[in-house]
């Protein structure tokens, strides 16, 4: 099954191969200006086929990660979606206030995180033992925050803000609060 | 020569300040604030990469979100706003062979700009002021963490510069469309077709309006757009800071933050997706025509692109709120990823004319502003599909707030697309701006390119893998677990920091001391002539 750290890491083949590509292109074009000879002519079909090509790529790219990042769609239709667990947590003063110590979820459950805000606008993130990202929202006071996800596999998760509300911000860990089972 | 006499006189002696006219002053002195603006910038990133690999060394957490607030604003009013605002006053006139509209102007919004800057600067140094450049609501009026007093002179340090910017919009749209005396009169309808609402032509068939002033009128309309939203946002935050001050506490919540958020967010992005990416393209085929003699490759195209890229920016600022889930799913599917997409195109169309106009001329001399042209366009190459990846529902919630954002996208677009665009215009029209000083050294330009080049791509790919291994921006990790991607991306840093020394050191002993200070004495030439040939 598909978590984050998957993602990440498709992701970051996808781009590095991106990086190595266009640096040899523009090294090459670089090289290949300076010198004469050759044909000098671009034919418009070149531009337009470049034109399509990225008409083509920028809409692949929202439907490819429609159809394989599984949270997606989830976020896209969570109202409709009836979840096993739901947690209500409220945060002031750059403090979380949990329903429990500890939030205990067993994996292939669905999750709904409803989130709050009292005073200022902070961030909810939740963060494996290595500091990896497993997904985060945004709190803004007055409104409703909420997000709904499928643990895939057991682990122990820390809630932290991911958003600047001041210096105190750093402060707002709690290590190891979400248990997945 | 000796090296005493070149740092006085300049190399050879050629740069004489006397000869220069009263514009060509202006366009320098606007270059010389935004590059010590730039060096300002530079030396608080390398300070912030210091306390991001050992907290505490050099300052506390405090000084670095109050340097974190100014750093950015540093970077793009007092550095950038100030290098693109002084070479379009010069270039408006240039390119439309008349006089700028008020000289008197273009001075207000050079010396508001660089007081205004210096204004916020020193607030929130001295006082912590430090809600970043995003001002999420409430944090800007939370006056239980932040000065009022450092906030006010923040805001109206702030509210100097957009005043700065608003006479800058005011003279590029009356130097486009007022009809100089002694001048052949304009046919009607020249502002109009400079944004693109109509199509005006000369007898043999070219623009009336060179694609380059069509660019920078269409990015002055963001420019003022954005300047409105900064402005109203600044009032709003003043009246809390006021009121505070006069001992009333005005409710928070008397100001919806989402809504705040959303119409903050549409200002901001109006810089970032809007006249950056159309000034970016326009000096970009301006550049390619310059070097090349040539004509722009399917030129109509590239106009289409500048016109569609200004409506497109008005639209897309959505993208930054694809982490609000109280952000209708509307916005976010169609403003944050459809409309977005327009960005890729239409840069990736001005990256492609920009190629194909330079391979049309080729054989080309790799001449200083021809590499760091080349340099301009690789950062948006790799800037520009970073932050496309990012504009997805899917992947924004594993990379919103981490440094994937603020490195591979934000310092790559504006260290190396950005400012490697700046550094080619100021090579090209260093000659002409000085009446033929020569460059002092080839090799410091040499040394200049490929340590810009090299240290903003390294720093951004390190702060990139240390987002994608979810290393918060915004954050300090006080138990050193990034520590080694903060280090390279900290020795990255400081090849960018050398790299300016060099171009500073370069261009200093290029027109002497004497010649710097020149540049700030008055002119005793005619204020209407650009150039001292001109009759």
């Amino acid at each position: 099954m598909v978590d984050s750290s998957v993602v990440l890491y498709g992701q970051t083949i996808a781009y590095t191969l991106y990086v190595i590509v266009i640096l040899l292109v523009m090294a090459w074009f670089s090289y290949q200006i300076t010198r004469g000879g050759g044909k000098n002519i671009v034919k418009p079909a070149l531009f337009y086929s470049f034109v399509g090509f990225l008409v083509v790529l920028g809409i692949t790219l929202h439907i490819a990660t429609h159809e394989t990042i599984p949270w997606k769609p989830i976020d896209l239709n969570r109202d409709k979606i009836k979840a096993d667990k739901v947690f209500d947590i409220s945060i002031k003063d750059h403090r979380f206030r949990l329903p429990a110590d500890t939030l205990r979820i067993k994996t292939g459950e669905i999750a709904h995180f409803r989130v709050t805000s009292d005073d200022l606008t902070y961030g909810f993130g939740l963060f494996r033992k290595d500091n990896s990202m497993v997904f985060q929202m945004q709190v803004v006071p007055g409104h409703m925050n909420d997000v709904m996800w499928e643990f895939v596999r057991p682990e122990v998760l820390t809630i932290r803000s991911t958003e600047y509300s001041g210096w105190k911000s750093d402060k707002m860990v709690l290590k190891d609060v979400v248990v997945i089972k | 020569m000796n090296f005493y006499k070149t740092f006085i006189d300049g190399e050879q002696g050629l740069f004489k300040p006397i000869t220069l006219t009263p514009m060509q002053k202006l366009t320098l002195r606007f270059v010389v604030v935004g590059l010590v603006y730039y060096l300002f910038a530079v030396v608080e990133g390398m300070l912030m990469r210091v306390h991001l690999t050992a907290p505490g060394a050099v300052m506390d957490d405090k000084q670095f979100f109050a340097i974190m607030t100014a750093h950015p604003l540093v970077g793009i009013f007092g550095s950038s706003y100030t290098i693109v605002f002084g070479a379009f006053l010069f270039l408006v006139p240039f390119l439309m062979k008349k006089p700028l509209w008020s000289f008197k102007m273009a001075n207000w919004t050079l010396w508001l700009i660089a007081i205004g800057t210096f204004v916020f600067w020193f607030a929130g140094f001295l006082s912590h002021y430090s809600p970043l450049y995003t001002l999420y609501w409430p944090l800007p009026a939370d006056f239980t963490q932040f000065s009022v007093w450092g906030g006010t002179f923040f805001i109206l340090g702030i509210a100097l510069v957009m005043v700065g910017t608003f006479l800058f919009v005011i003279n590029i749209f009356k130097t486009i469309a007022y009809n100089p005396e002694g001048h052949a009169k304009q046919p009607k309808g020249v502002l109009a077709s400079a944004l693109g609402f109509r199509r005006l032509k000369k007898a043999d068939g070219s623009y009336y309006v060179s694609t380059p002033v069509a660019a920078i009128a269409r990015g002055t309309v963001d420019t003022v757009l954005n300047a409105g939203i900064i402005t109203f946002t600044g009032v709003l935050i003043l009246i809390y800071m006021i009121a505070a001050i006069l001992g009333h506490d005005l409710k928070h919540s008397a100001i919806d933050a989402l809504l705040y958020k959303n119409w903050f967010w549409w200002g901001l992005d109006l810089i970032a997706d809007g006249l950056v990416l159309i000034f970016v393209a326009g000096t970009w085929y301006l550049l390619a025509t310059l070097i090349t003699g040539k004509n722009i490759f399917m030129e109509k195209w590239a106009r289409i692109a500048l016109f569609v890229e200004m409506i497109a920016s008005w639209f897309v600022w959505s993208h930054h709120l694809m982490s609000d889930q109280a952000q209708p799913q509307f916005l976010k599917i169609f403003s944050g990823e459809m409309l977005t997409i327009i960005e890729l195109i239409t840069q990736g169309l001005a990256f492609f004319i920009v190629l194909a106009t330079l391979w049309q001329a080729r054989p080309l001399k790799m001449s200083n502003p021809l590499k760091f042209l080349l340099g301009g366009l690789l950062g948006f190459a790799l800037a520009v599909p970073a932050g496309i990846m990012q504009a997805d529902l899917g992947l924004n919630r594993i990379l919103h707030n981490t440094q994937w954002i603020v490195g591979p996208h934000v310092h790559v677009a504006v260290l190396i697309g950005l400012t490697m665009t700046l550094y080619s215009a100021i090579y090209l029209l260093f000659p002409i701006l000085t009446n033929g000083a020569k460059l002092y050294s080839q090799k410091l330009a040499n040394f200049h390119f490929w340590a810009h080049l090299l240290g903003g791509i390294g720093m951004g790919a390190f702060m990139g893998m240390a987002g994608l291994q979810g290393m918060l921006r915004r954050v300090v990790y006080h138990n050193g677990e990034f520590d080694l991607y903060m280090i390279l991306a900290a020795l990255a840093g400081s090849l960018l920091l050398l790299a300016f020394l060099a171009f500073f050191y370069n261009i200093v002993m290029s027109v002497g001391l004497r010649g710097v200070l020149g540049i700030f004495s008055p002119s005793g030439l005619d204020k209407d002539r650009l150039l001292p040939e001109e009759k």
